[in-house]
C-alpha cells in the first residue's frame, strides 16, 4: 500500500504527470536511434546536431514559432553545412563537424544573452520538463511517434547501411537517401529528446542507451528491445529519483541512463569486466599451481 | 537509354576505354576488358594499380570520366537494380562486432528484391536457406558474423550473393587471413557456383593460387598490363612491369597478408 502511494503521490501533480509523458517517449525514441546511431560511429554527429540546434531553438522563441520548427532548421542545416565543409575541403569528417557545431552553439549562446527574458531560454540549454505545457507535450507525442514509426519501418535498410553501405549501393538501394533520412530522424530526435533533458544533456540520451544495449546482446532486433526497455525504465526511475531526492530532472534521467550502463559494463553477463577479471585471476592462478608442481 | 535488362549471351563484363580519375590522380587509363559469362577471372596487381576502383567502377559506386562499363549488356546503374552484381569485401572492411547474425547477412542479399520495409516472404527464407545449405552455414547460421573462422566469414558473404541470385560476384581479396584447408574449400566452392553459371572477378594477391583456381587473369596497373591464361598472363617478365618483382621471388610470407 505504502508503495502504491510512494508510486502515485507525484502523479496528483499535472506537472509531472507531463513531464514523465515526456521522459518516457524521448527515452524510447531515443534509444531506438541509438542503436543506429552507435554502428554507424555517428556519436560525435549526435553531439554535434544536438547543440547545432540551439540557435534555431532560440529564434524560434523570438519569433513565436513553435520550437521544434526552429530546432529542426537549424539540425537539418548543420548537418548540410558539416557535408558541404567535408566535401570541398580535405580536411577529416570529425574536423568538419567540430568546427560547424561549435560555431552554431556559440551563435546560439549570443542570440540568448542579447534577448530580454533569458529564463526561458536557460530552460532549453538544461530542460524543464517540469514545465512542459499542453501544445509542448503533444508536439513531443506526435514527432516522437512519427520518428519511431519511421525508424522501425525502415530498420532493415538502416541496419544494412550501418553494416555494409557497399552491399546496400551494390543491390541498388539508394544510400544517400538512407543517410539523409537517418540523419533527419537524427535532427528530429533531438527535437524531442531536448523537451525533456535539455540540449547539453540530449546526446547522452542518444548515445548511452544504444551503447549499454550493445553490451548486452549480439542480436540487433534483441539490442533494440533492450535498449528502448532499459532506457524508458530509466527514465522513469530518473523522473521519480529527481521528485523524491529534489535533483534537477533532466541530470536525473540521464545518470539513471549512466548507472544502468556501469551495471552492465561491470556486470553484464557477457563481457562484464567483473567477470573478466575473475576469470584473468582464475587463470593465473591456476598457472601459479602448475608451477609449483614439478614436471 | 541504357538497357533495363539484362542481355542472354552477353559477356558478363564489358568495359571499354575506362579512365576513372579522382581530383588530379588518375586512377584507371585505358582500361578495356570483356570477361565471358561463367568464367573465374583474377585481377593483379600491387595496392594502388586501380583493383578497387575497377570494382568501384563495375558496382557504379565511381562515376566513369570516360568509357562505358556493362555488366551482362546492362550499365551498372541498371544492373544494380537487376541484383546482378554482388560484392565480397575484403575482411578488413567489415565490422565483425555488428550485431547480425549470419543469417541476417545472408536474408541482405534478398532486399533489393524486396519491397520498401524489406520484410522477408516464404520465397526469401527459402533462398537464403537454399544459399546457406550451398556454402555449407546451415548449422552456423544463427552465430553471430564476428563468431565464424576467416574462411566461414568469406562463405557467409559468397551466400548473399547466392541469396541474391547475382550473376556476377566480385570477391576483394577472399583468401586474405584465411587458412590453407580454408582456402582449398573456398577455391573448389567458386568453381562449383562456375560451373552452375556465375561469373567471378576475384582480387587478389595470392599469385600462387591463381593458376588453380582461375580460368584467366588480368595485370592491371592503372592499364591492363596482360589478360588472358594464367600461364600467359602470369610470366616473369609481366610481373615484373606489375609489381617490380618475379613470380618466384615472391617471399613465402606475402600470401595472406594484410
Amino acid at each position: 500500500m505504502e508503495i502504491v502511494n510512494w508510486l502515485f503521490e507525484p502523479l496528483q501533480y499535472g506537472f509531472l504527470t507531463k513531464a514523465l509523458l515526456v521522459t518516457v517517449a524521448a527515452a524510447a525514441v531515443s534509444a531506438a536511434l541509438s542503436c543506429w546511431l552507435i554502428l554507424m560511429g555517428w556519436s560525435l554527429m549526435g553531439d554535434a546536431v544536438s547543440h547545432a540546434v540551439l540557435p534555431g531553438v532560440a529564434l524560434a522563441y523570438i519569433f513565436g514559432l513553435p520550437f521544434s520548427v526552429g530546432a529542426f532548421v537549424f539540425g537539418a542545416g548543420a548537418v548540410a553545412l558539416i557535408g558541404a565543409v567535408r566535401s570541398t575541403t580535405k580536411l577529416k569528417g570529425d574536423t568538419a563537424i567540430g568546427v560547424v557545431f561549435t560555431a552554431l552553439f556559440a551563435f546560439g549562446l549570443a542570440i540568448i544573452s542579447k534577448t530580454p527574458s533569458q529564463t526561458d531560454l536557460q530552460h532549453i540549454l538544461f530542460g524543464n520538463v517540469l514545465g512542459v505545457s499542453l501544445p509542448e507535450l503533444l508536439q513531443v507525442l506526435v514527432l516522437g511517434a512519427v520518428t519511431l514509426a519511421v525508424l522501425l519501418y525502415k530498420r532493415r535498410d538502416l541496419t544494412l547501411l550501418a553494416f555494409d553501405r557497399i552491399h546496400a549501393h551494390a543491390i541498388g538501394l539508394n544510400t544517400r537517401w538512407l543517410t539523409a533520412l537517418l540523419l533527419g530522424l537524427l535532427a528530429l530526435t533531438v527535437v524531442v529528446g531536448l523537451q525533456a533533458v535539455g540540449i547539453i544533456l540530449v546526446v547522452a540520451m542518444l548515445i548511452t542507451p544504444g551503447a549499454t544495449a550493445f553490451l548486452l546482446t549480439r542480436n540487433f532486433d534483441r539490442m533494440l528491445l533492450i535498449s528502448i526497455t532499459i532506457t524508458v525504465a530509466a527514465a522513469i526511475a530518473g523522473i521519480y529519483a529527481s521528485y523524491y531526492l529534489d535533483v534537477s530532472t533532466g541530470a536525473s534521467v540521464v545518470l539513471a541512463q549512466a548507472l544502468v550502463f556501469l551495471a552492465v559494463y561491470l556486470l553484464g553477463p557477457r563481457n562484464g569486466i567483473v567477470w573478466q577479471w575473475r576469470r584473468r585471476r582464475a587463470r593465473a592462478a591456476v598457472s601459479r599451481q602448475h608451477e609449483q608442481i614439478p614436471a | 537509354m541504357s538497357l533495363r535488362q539484362l542481355t542472354p549471351g552477353a559477356d558478363a563484363i564489358d568495359v571499354s576505354s575506362l579512365r576513372v580519375s579522382y581530383d588530379d590522380v588518375t586512377a584507371l587509363e585505358h582500361v578495356s576488358v570483356r570477361v565471358r559469362a561463367r568464367t573465374i577471372c583474377g585481377l593483379i596487381g600491387v595496392n594502388g594499380s586501380g583493383k578497387s576502383t575497377l570494382f568501384k567502377a563495375l558496382m557504379g559506386l565511381v562515376q566513369a570520366t570516360s568509357g562505358t562499363v556493362r555488366i551482362f549488356g546492362a550499365a551498372p546503374k541498371d544492373a544494380r537494380k537487376l541484383n546482378a552484381v554482388s560484392y565480397v569485401p575484403q575482411a578488413e572492411d567489415v565490422d565483425w562486432t555488428f550485431p547480425v547474425s549470419v543469417r541476417d547477412v545472408v536474408m541482405m542479399g534478398r532486399y533489393g528484391s524486396l519491397g520498401p520495409s524489406r520484410r522477408p516472404r516464404p520465397a526469401d527464407r527459402a533462398a537464403v536457406a537454399a544459399a546457406l545449405e550451398r556454402v555449407g552455414l546451415v548449422d552456423l547460421q544463427h552465430r553471430q558474423i564476428g563468431e565464424l573462422s576467416g574462411g566461414q566469414r568469406k562463405r557467409a558473404f559468397v551466400a548473399r550473393g547466392i541469396a541474391q541470385d547475382a550473376g556476377l560476384l566480385l570477391l576483394d581479396e577472399p583468401f586474405a587471413g584465411v587458412d590453407k584447408a580454408s582456402e582449398a574449400g573456398l577455391t573448389s566452392l567458386f568453381k562449383d557456383l562456375r560451373d552452375e553459371g556465375k561469373t567471378i572477378l576475384v582480387s587478389t594477391h595470392d599469385l600462387a593460387g591463381i593458376p588453380q583456381l582461375c580460368d584467366e587473369a588480368i595485370l592491371l596497373h592503372q592499364r591492363v598490363l596482360a589478360h588472358g591464361r594464367p600461364e600467359t598472363v602470369l610470366t616473369n617478365e609481366n610481373l615484373a612491369l606489375a609489381f617490380g618483382t618475379a613470380l618466384s621471388d615472391v617471399p613465402e610470407g606475402h600470401h595472406g597478408d594484410r
